[in-house]
């Protein structure tokens, strides 16, 4: 489809949105990220079942402890869609950076400067 | 198991307040069962710490460690090649190994990241719940595997006080009526004649009521 979206999004790849756990999300914000933003399946057709369900809860377990350490929740977002959704990823990597943008960068940069 | 739940982040972050290197302490034991203070807790607390801190400008050198276990003095040991590296302890144990690990470092202060709060079970996945006190003194016997000390909000012996209703206890919607239970456990087993049995006054000297308690195996001393 050649879309563009982007260039500061930078893509992780996991093999099910269940692989990733609070800590990652952590780590993101530890190495300066500005948001993270988990895009998994449609929820009911996850291949191993619940793995996108999972990710969801993990996400809001995130957010209160980025809120906690005053990073703000705000930063972590989950969106579901599905592998032919190719215009609607552009789209939420387009609404992600404008969102963010609208945040600021990463509070921990700001203070290292 | 021990259960533990983690204390407020204002808290510790308020605790660590004074110091900047901080030695991170996990248990692979019970917290780790209960998700309160094993590999994963402390790794997840370690990164919330370093963030905050960062923002704030004062950042930290975190040192994260899980032990075997924190209640047996050969793992606590192991800690004696770095500890003096750092200005303080924060640990996740259960409230036994916090104090384990002082015990051995005097010079050092441990503080406390979790609530130690129960002896209990999990009852589904990220759901522990209450089951025993340690009284010392065991009726499991005579009320078919239900402990009145523990799941009677009033530890009472003999039947349920006249706050319970429909099978649920006064003190709280959600907790059934221990000796609801038990009276179901007896009839379940056709055993209602046990409830006629009028037991004792409990004698708590056995329980916390007569002081910290100690046991020794003369056999196994060394
Ligand atoms: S009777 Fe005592 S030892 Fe037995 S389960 Fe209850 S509190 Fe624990
Ligand atoms: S309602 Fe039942 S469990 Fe609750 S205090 Fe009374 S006897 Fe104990």
């Amino acid at each position: 489809m050649r879309l563009s979206y982007p260039a500061n999004v930078k893509i992780v790849k996991v093999p099910c949105t269940g692989r990733v756990d609070v800590i990652h999300v952590m780590k993101a914000f530890e190495n300066g990220a500005d948001g993270v933003c988990l895009v998994g399946c449609l929820e009911g057709d996850c291949h191993f079942l619940v793995g996108n369900l999972r990710a969801r809860k993990r996400v809001e377990y995130a957010k209160q402890l980025l809120d906690e350490c005053g990073i703000g929740g705000d930063r972590v977002v989950m969106y579901n869609l599905s592998s032919a959704e190719g215009q609607k990823f552009a789209q939420i990597a387009r609404e992600m950076t404008e969102k963010i943008r609208e945040l600021g960068p990463n509070p921990v940069k700001s203070a290292k400067s | 198991m021990i259960v533990a739940d983690r204390k407020p982040f204002e808290e510790i972050i308020e605790m660590l307040k004074p110091y900047s290197r901080i030695l991170l302490l996990g248990c692979n034991e019970c917290v780790t069962v209960c998700a309160a203070g094993g590999a994963k807790e402390v790794a997840v607390l370690a990164s919330e710490i370093r963030l905050f801190r960062a923002k704030e400008g004062k950042p930290v050198e975190i040192k994260e460690v899980t032990l075997e276990r924190n209640c047996d003095p050969e793992y606590v040991e192991t800690l004696k090649p770095f500890i003096d590296d750092f200005d303080v302890v924060l640990s996740m144990a259960c409230g036994c190994g916090i104090q384990f690990v002082g015990e051995r470092y005097r010079n050092m202060i441990v503080l406390p990241a979790v609530n130690t709060t129960f002896y209990g079970v999990t009852e589904q996945h990220g759901v522990w719940a209450e089951r025993c006190q340690g009284c010392g003194n065991c009726v499991l016997d005579k009320t078919l595997g239900i402990c009145p000390v523990t799941r009677c909000a009033k530890s009472l012996f003999n039947g349920p006080c006249g706050g319970s209703q429909g099978g649920v206890c006064e003190v709280n919607k959600d907790t059934p009526c221990a000796w609801q239970l038990i009276v179901d456990r007896y009839k379940e087993m056709g055993m209602l004649d046990r409830y006629l049995e009028i037991q004792p006054v409990k004698d708590w000297s056995t329980s916390r009521d007569g002081g910290p308690r100690k046991r020794i195996r003369e056999d196994l001393k060394i």
